[in-house]
């Protein structure tokens, strides 16, 4: 989802950590590192990496082209496969079919249908094209503060473990208690208070 | 720190609670907004709320949306014991307006409508969009940020029992 879209979703992480200066030359290291590496002639289901924000389908992460002004401004992207499941179905039946035949047997054993399923995913996979899935990052750096453009479980799973590998840095992302933990400035008095805060009763 | 998925099971009720009382700002005590944010004009419920009441094994949600919707089902909600678990709202300043939705449990913004910035006619415009937009996302964050430190800093406090508790039960009563 664009930043520049109509209409977005965000989450909001603190980062924990800083990088080895000059800040611009590391995170341009680490986004060449782990930019994402075509999928198309590769059997895999899933491939993810950066991107850049402005060419999402040809990243490029030349100089200091993410940066604006403060802000470091990169994509995550995942290019997933996808078979349906009657497709996968069809092809195991065609494969055992001619696998009997060539046997003469009436039967497979499970360990045979289980090789046969196997190598038709992996058949399907070289087949069938990926689709690309681009979700736009604001770092903020000097604040330590990421946004992410995506609510979805998933990208923002793959985005906490991508930033690991390439940074070294924890994302945490600010839900209800990190944010009382980590953003609200409480004393260690208050910190201890909201540690044992239970629900709320508005009933009478 | 806690493990991070305890924390977030164990303390999602505080998100809940801080939408239900920014509900009750919004109708009794909207002074509040103008100390965090003197820029806005207007701070109030869009067009979605959401409630829930979470029981040991099941959760009951009631969805009350539209333009023109009317929030009495969801006050009766509250009565009975849900909180509000989404909400809908919309900031104005004299010539701007920005409209989000806010989940309690996890504080994620979805449907973030800022105010529109100019087109871009080159390639050259790319940089100042990304701030413009930067800046317009950020006046909400920055506030709702706010918000949230003021109700943390109530709801860790005697305050939070002794005097917010009753004034929020008499307005769920009285409406």
């Amino acid at each position: 989802m664009s930043l520049l879209s109509a209409s977005v979703s965000i989450t909001r992480y603190k980062v924990e950590g800083k990088l080895k200066t000059p800040v611009t030359e590391t995170v341009a290291a680490a986004l060449k590192k782990n930019t994402i590496s075509e999928i198309a002639e590769q059997s895999a289901e899933k491939v993810s990496g950066w991107t850049s924000f402005e060419k999402p389908y040809q990243p490029d992460f030349h100089g200091s082209n993410f940066v604006y002004a403060t802000y470091l401004v990169f994509a995550l992207r995942i290019d997933k496969k996808t078979i349906p499941a009657k497709l996968i179905q069809k092809h195991f039946m065609i494969e055992s079919a001619r696998r009997l035949d060539e046997s003469g047997r009436q039967y497979l054993s499970r360990n045979e249908k289980q090789i046969i399923k196997d190598r038709v995913i992996e058949a399907l996979y070289l087949k069938v094209p990926a689709i690309p899935h681009v979700y736009d990052i604001i770092w903020n750096y000097e604040e330590s503060a990421l946004w992410f453009f995506s609510n979805l479980k998933a990208a923002n799973e793959e985005l906490e473990t991508l930033f690991i590998r390439s940074f070294g840095l924890t994302l945490i992302r600010m839900f209800p208690y990190t944010a009382a933990q980590l953003s609200s400035d409480l004393s260690d008095t208050e910190q201890d208070i909201l540690l044992k805060l239970a629900p709320t009763s508005f009933k009478d | 720190m806690l493990d991070v998925a305890v924390a977030y099971n164990r303390f999602k009720f505080l998100g809940d609670e801080f939408l239900t009382w920014l509900w009750y700002v919004i109708e009794q005590d909207p002074a509040i907004f103008k100390g965090v944010d003197p820029d806005l004009t207007s701070f109030e419920i869009g067009n979605r709320i959401v409630l829930e009441k979470r029981k040991k094994e099941s959760v009951e949600r009631i969805t009350i949306k539209g333009e023109d919707a009317n929030f009495e089902e969801g006050m009766l909600a509250l009565n009975k014991g849900a909180l509000v678990a989404e909400l809908n709202l919309v900031c104005r300043t004299i010539e701007e307006k920005w409209q989000f939705t806010l989940k309690g449990e996890s504080l994620n913004i979805s449907g973030f409508k800022t105010p529109k910035i100019a087109p871009l006619e080159s390639p050259d415009d790319l940089e100042g969009a990304i701030l413009e937009k930067v800046f317009l996302y950020d006046k909400i964050l920055q506030f709702l940020e706010k918000l949230y430190k003021h109700f943390i800093k109530l709801r860790t406090s005697n305050d939070w029992q002794n005097r917010v508790v009753p004034l929020i039960k008499k307005w769920m009563h009285s409406s």
